[in-house]
């Protein structure tokens, strides 16, 4: 088994207009920038992009909302140093937000990858971001239900990856990428270092392979926070 | 009437007097902005561990400028450093140690707190671009939700309240306040003050605060250093 892609623009073109795409990353920790990057060249418009953050100065997510690709975004935390590409469309009513607690769509996206189909949680009850919602009793204490969340795409960066899909991940970049991963219709992963099987020790695999469809190298990959302090923008 | 603009602990000294009552070998998440000051000020000889929401445990302080590593950051995207014992964990299983009641003290920031232990933090009310992050798990997470505030807003008005005017970020979660004039529980009874500054009068309190303010037993005086 060899999940080795040739090319980032091979792993993107999976992605068609009015998917629904999963991007790793908390703020710059995580972000696939390269891949986001490769995404925009390929152009798939009317996305739902479900990342905690909304894009940071005039990269990554931010520049594939100010490219007009995205409809929709699910999301805890809209907001960053430099949000305008995502408000500014916000306020002018061109971009749709769900806005979901942290936690919450942490856990919607585990239970999407692992089969289960909703959950009951006690964050945000009896706040407005719960209504609308089913709640129920357990041990005398009241839960709202949660839907799962799937990906028809997920787009991650990883540290290192063998042929069979196998990952491991950099410090705190890996944050949503394990679970996001597991809730992706197929997967596709940037990898600072692509290994031979076996050089990865079977108890340090963070992700098995077998939530993976792709991976590509990309060396000395850019962080989102070192581009943002020169200004960077794509294209 | 005093006024409260003229006398007050700072920030930093709110942080200071928060950090007093960390417990050793307690795990405890402080949320972003203002409580993470409270780390600075932990008293020696007690050993805390932090949490933060991207899935890093007993993690240390920021670097020096220029040697950030931006795969280590907390979650207010600041970096930060390894230290002996530093653990990694993707967000379902950092969720999980907040939800399912391992962290035994988150400190928050908060718009208003109402007498029942509701906390508004979140959202302004006014429009614009909502955010919410990791508060509305994390009031529901800590064996105690505590919040470090000024006791009035900028324009002097009330932030201890019967009821929050804003939007709740959670109901019934907050178990104690540090503010810049007083330190409360939050019992079935309402704000039960513990401590406060002695330049102020039980009156002057009241007349800043937007509930009954209840006293059981002695009020001890409030003091933190000044060269902080």
């Amino acid at each position: 088994m060899d999940k080795t892609l040739s090319s980032l623009s091979e792993a993107v073109a999976h992605v068609k207009d009015g998917m629904t795409v999963m991007i790793g990353g908390f703020g710059g920790s995580g972000a696939p920038i390269e891949m986001i990057h490769a995404l925009i060249d390929h152009r798939p418009k009317n996305l739902t992009v479900v990342n905690n953050n909304a894009g940071n100065g005039h990269v990554g997510i931010a520049a594939m909302i100010e490219q007009g690709m995205i409809a929709k975004m699910i999301c805890s935390f809209p907001r960053s140093a430099d949000p305008r590409a995502f408000t500014e469309l916000y306020l002018a009513g061109k971009i749709e937000l769900e806005l979901v607690p942290q936690g919450t769509l942490a856990e919607r996206i585990r239970a999407g990858g692992a089969g289960i189909p909703a959950f009951y949680t006690p964050s945000s009850v009896g706040t407005e971001l719960a209504e609308g919602k089913p709640s129920e009793e357990f041990e005398g204490k009241i839960y709202i239900r949660e839907n799962w969340l799937k990906a028809d795409v997920s787009l991650i960066k990883a540290e290192l990856g063998d042929p069979l899909g196998n990952l491991t991940y950099r410090m705190a970049a890996r944050n949503f990428s394990p679970l996001m991963a597991m809730a992706g219709q197929k997967t596709f992963v940037q990898v600072t270092k692509a290994v031979s099987a076996g050089e990865i020790n079977p108890e340090h695999v963070t992700t098995p392979g077998i939530f993976v469809d792709g991976i590509v190298e990309v060396s000395a990959p850019q962080q989102e926070e070192a581009l943002n302090r020169v200004k960077a923008a794509y294209p | 009437m005093i006024d409260v603009t003229e006398i007050k602990l700072t920030n930093t000294q709110i942080a200071w007097r928060a950090a007093q009552d960390l417990q050793d070998g307690s795990y405890v998440n402080l949320g972003i902005g203002f409580p993470e000051m409270v780390a600075a000020f932990q008293p020696d000889g007690r050993d805390v561990i932090y949490h933060t929401e991207n899935g890093v445990l007993g993690f240390g302080k920021a670097p020096p400028p220029g040697e950030e590593d931006w795969d280590l950051i907390n979650a207010g995207k600041r970096a930060v450093t390894l230290k002996p014992g530093t653990a990694f964990f993707h967000h379902a299983d950092s969720f999980a140690m907040v939800r399912g009641g391992h962290l035994d003290l988150a400190i928050l920031g908060a718009y208003q707190v109402a007498q029942n232990g509701d906390i508004a933090n979140w959202s302004t009310g006014r429009g614009g671009v909502p955010a919410v992050g990791g508060a509305m798990d994390l009031v529901h997470g800590a064996k105690t939700i505590a919040v470090v505030t000024d006791h009035v807003t900028k324009k002097g008005e009330p932030k201890l309240l019967k009821a929050c005017t804003l939007p709740l970020t959670g109901a019934g979660c907050v178990k104690r306040v540090y503010t810049s004039l007083a330190v409360l529980d939050i019992s079935e009874v309402g704000f039960v003050l513990r401590e406060k500054l002695a330049t102020i009068s039980m009156d002057d309190l009241q007349a800043v605060t937007g509930a009954e303010l209840h006293a059981e037993g002695e009020v001890i005086e409030l003091n933190a250093p000044g060269d902080l």
